[in-house]
């Protein structure tokens, strides 16, 4: 394995990536209003937590 | 550069997640009618009208699985910007599909073997609140557990192969074992549940997941793969 191991590429530097992490939060949002909205940031009330009802079991998250 | 890395896990979390969704429409969707009738014929009653009707949400599942393919995607695509070069196999390929199956083992296998997925009918609703924060919990204990063990692989690098590899099992393995001693047990299927509905939802569900990070893993190396022939540098290397 070790013939495959890093760092024979040159890794991205942290500082390039630093900017890139804000993204992070935006992302986490997306998968937040899929897996637990109840209408507390949507402001649309328990439309999509109902709507991605069987998404939610069958990507095992805790529903109800 | 790490905008072309973002844009590709976005490209391939979508493609992962309608695949999920597709697999998860005939493979599971079955067993949440079959769950739902016995919560109906439980419950006796059925006065109030369902906000969302039951194919609407079966069209929901793809929207579902689509935004959370999206979201897990991005993140794919940044955590691929930041382990390239630094830990794990050196060809852009084999590291894609290496860290799905990371990512798979940390962010689902983990909370799988302590809480496991339920159909509808299966849980007490007075303790969502509690049993979603002990699921978020077990999904980051996977997560840290995961990087513990990336770690461990890049520190033991020089200690030969055996060490290295111990060393990166048991930086994985005992946090994990340690938070499923520990984590408070959930037990609440109801009586008389079937218990072969119960095994083929849970199975539909980690299938779900599995198409989902399989198909996001190959789908990013294909992509990178793809890149890397038109523009002739592989991927992940500053121009």
């Amino acid at each position: 394995m070790s013939q495959l191991s890093a760092p024979h590429v040159q890794p991205i530097p942290l500082r390039n990536l630093a900017w890139w992490a804000l993204a992070v939060p935006v992302l986490l949002l997306v998968a937040y209003l899929v897996t637990f909205d109840q209408g507390a940031i949507s402001q649309a009330g328990d439309y999509l937590h109902e709507l991605m009802h069987d998404g939610r079991h069958l990507l095992g998250v805790p529903c109800h | 550069m790490i905008r072309q890395l973002f844009v590709r896990g976005l490209l391939a979390g979508i493609i992962a997640g309608l695949a999920a969704g597709v697999f998860a429409y005939f493979a599971g969707e079955p067993h949440i009618d079959s769950a739902i009738a016995l919560e109906e014929a439980a419950a006796h009653t059925h006065t109030e009208a369902p906000l969302v009707s039951r194919s609407g949400q079966v069209g929901g599942l793809f929207l579902a699985t689509a935004l959370y393919g999206l979201a897990l995607g991005g993140l794919f695509g940044l955590a691929f910007a930041l382990v390239r070069g630094r830990v794990g196999p050196r060809s852009g390929s084999v590291l894609s599909i290496t860290l799905a199956a990371a990512g798979f083992a940390a962010v689902v296998l983990v909370p799988f073997v302590k809480y496991p997925a339920n159909p509808p009918a299966v849980g007490d609703p007075e303790t969502i609140g509690s049993r979603t924060s002990l699921y978020l919990v077990a999904v980051a204990i996977g997560v840290l557990a995961m990087a513990a063990a990336a770690v461990a692989h890049r520190i033991f690098e020089v200690n030969g192969e055996p060490v290295r590899w111990l060393a990166t099992g048991l930086g994985f393995l005992v946090p994990v074992t340690a938070a499923w001693v520990f984590l408070p047990v959930v037990s609440e299927v109801p009586e008389g549940f079937p218990a072969d509905l119960l095994w083929d939802f849970r199975v539909s569900s980690l299938g779900t997941q599995v198409v989902l990070w399989g198909v996001l893993g190959v789908s990013y190396a294909y992509l990178g793969h793809r890149s890397e022939q038109v523009t002739g540098a592989p991927q992940g290397v500053p121009a």
